[in-house]
């Protein structure tokens, strides 16, 4: 596995080729890239600042991954996360995956992008007209996370 | 010595990204923290709040995870990441 946290933007595309790189056993490879939306709640979003806990951000990220790589059969796995400030059509995340058939590639990148959202210290402050406002967590996000307990 | 960290809308409203506490034998549990710092009254009630969430030494846990000298607490809001 490989974790990231970094304030630098990524190119997904280079991304989601490296994940192959040259391993011809992987047969599947998956690139999850999330974006900071220009709307949010029905709000205009001028930019973002993401907020983390240093230091407890790259060892819960890798804790996810581990989880990951136990309960699938990856070849690899990437977890890349920006923060600080964002701009609307930017990437905060990308989640890659390979594997040699596309399932295992498919329920990983799902699984850590539920638990990243629930268990990874980073906090989304958005500017817009009114001023910074801190997102607040879903709802849908946490019932998204739990089916996999039930798995 | 506790280290206790406050993030995001916490770290805000409370006015403090982080303080050191004494170590007592009665803080048995994070939640003993939780409650002592509820007690100085003001925007500390932000701590009584549904959602919080908590870590110990950087691992997320629950407020009854036990607390021993030298701990590193933080209290902080959902997180919403990705």
């Amino acid at each position: 596995m490989r974790i990231r946290v970094q304030v630098e933007a990524f190119d997904p595309g280079a991304e989601l080729n490296a994940l192959h790189a040259a391993n011809v056993g992987i047969g599947a490879a998956l690139g999850f890239v999330g974006y900071v939306r220009d709307f949010n709640e029905g709000q205009d979003v001028a930019g973002m600042f993401l907020e983390h806990y240093p230091g407890m951000t790259e060892k819960a990220l890798a804790k996810i991954a581990a989880e990951a790589e136990q309960r699938w059969p990856l070849l690899r796995l990437e977890i890349l996360h920006r923060i600080g400030q964002l701009q609307p059509g930017e990437p905060i995340v990308f989640v890659g995956t390979a594997s040699a058939h596309r399932q295992a590639a498919f329920d990983a990148c799902n699984f850590v992008m539920d638990y990243l959202k629930t268990r990874a210290p980073f906090w989304k402050q958005e500017q817009g007209g009114d001023g910074p406002r801190w997102v607040e967590g879903r709802c849908s996000d946490k019932d998204a996370a739990q089916r996999w307990d039930k798995a | 010595m506790i280290q206790v960290q406050y993030f995001a809308r916490y770290r805000e409203a409370l006015g403090v990204d982080g303080e050191q506490l004494s170590w007592a034998s009665e803080l048995a549990t994070l939640d003993d923290v939780r409650l002592l710092l509820l007690a100085r009254g003001g925007v500390w009630a932000l701590l009584a709040e549904q959602n919080l969430m908590c870590a110990r030494n950087q691992e997320l846990c629950s407020l009854s995870e036990p607390l021993a000298d030298g701990d590193e607490v933080a209290f902080f809001p959902t997180v919403t990441g990705g």
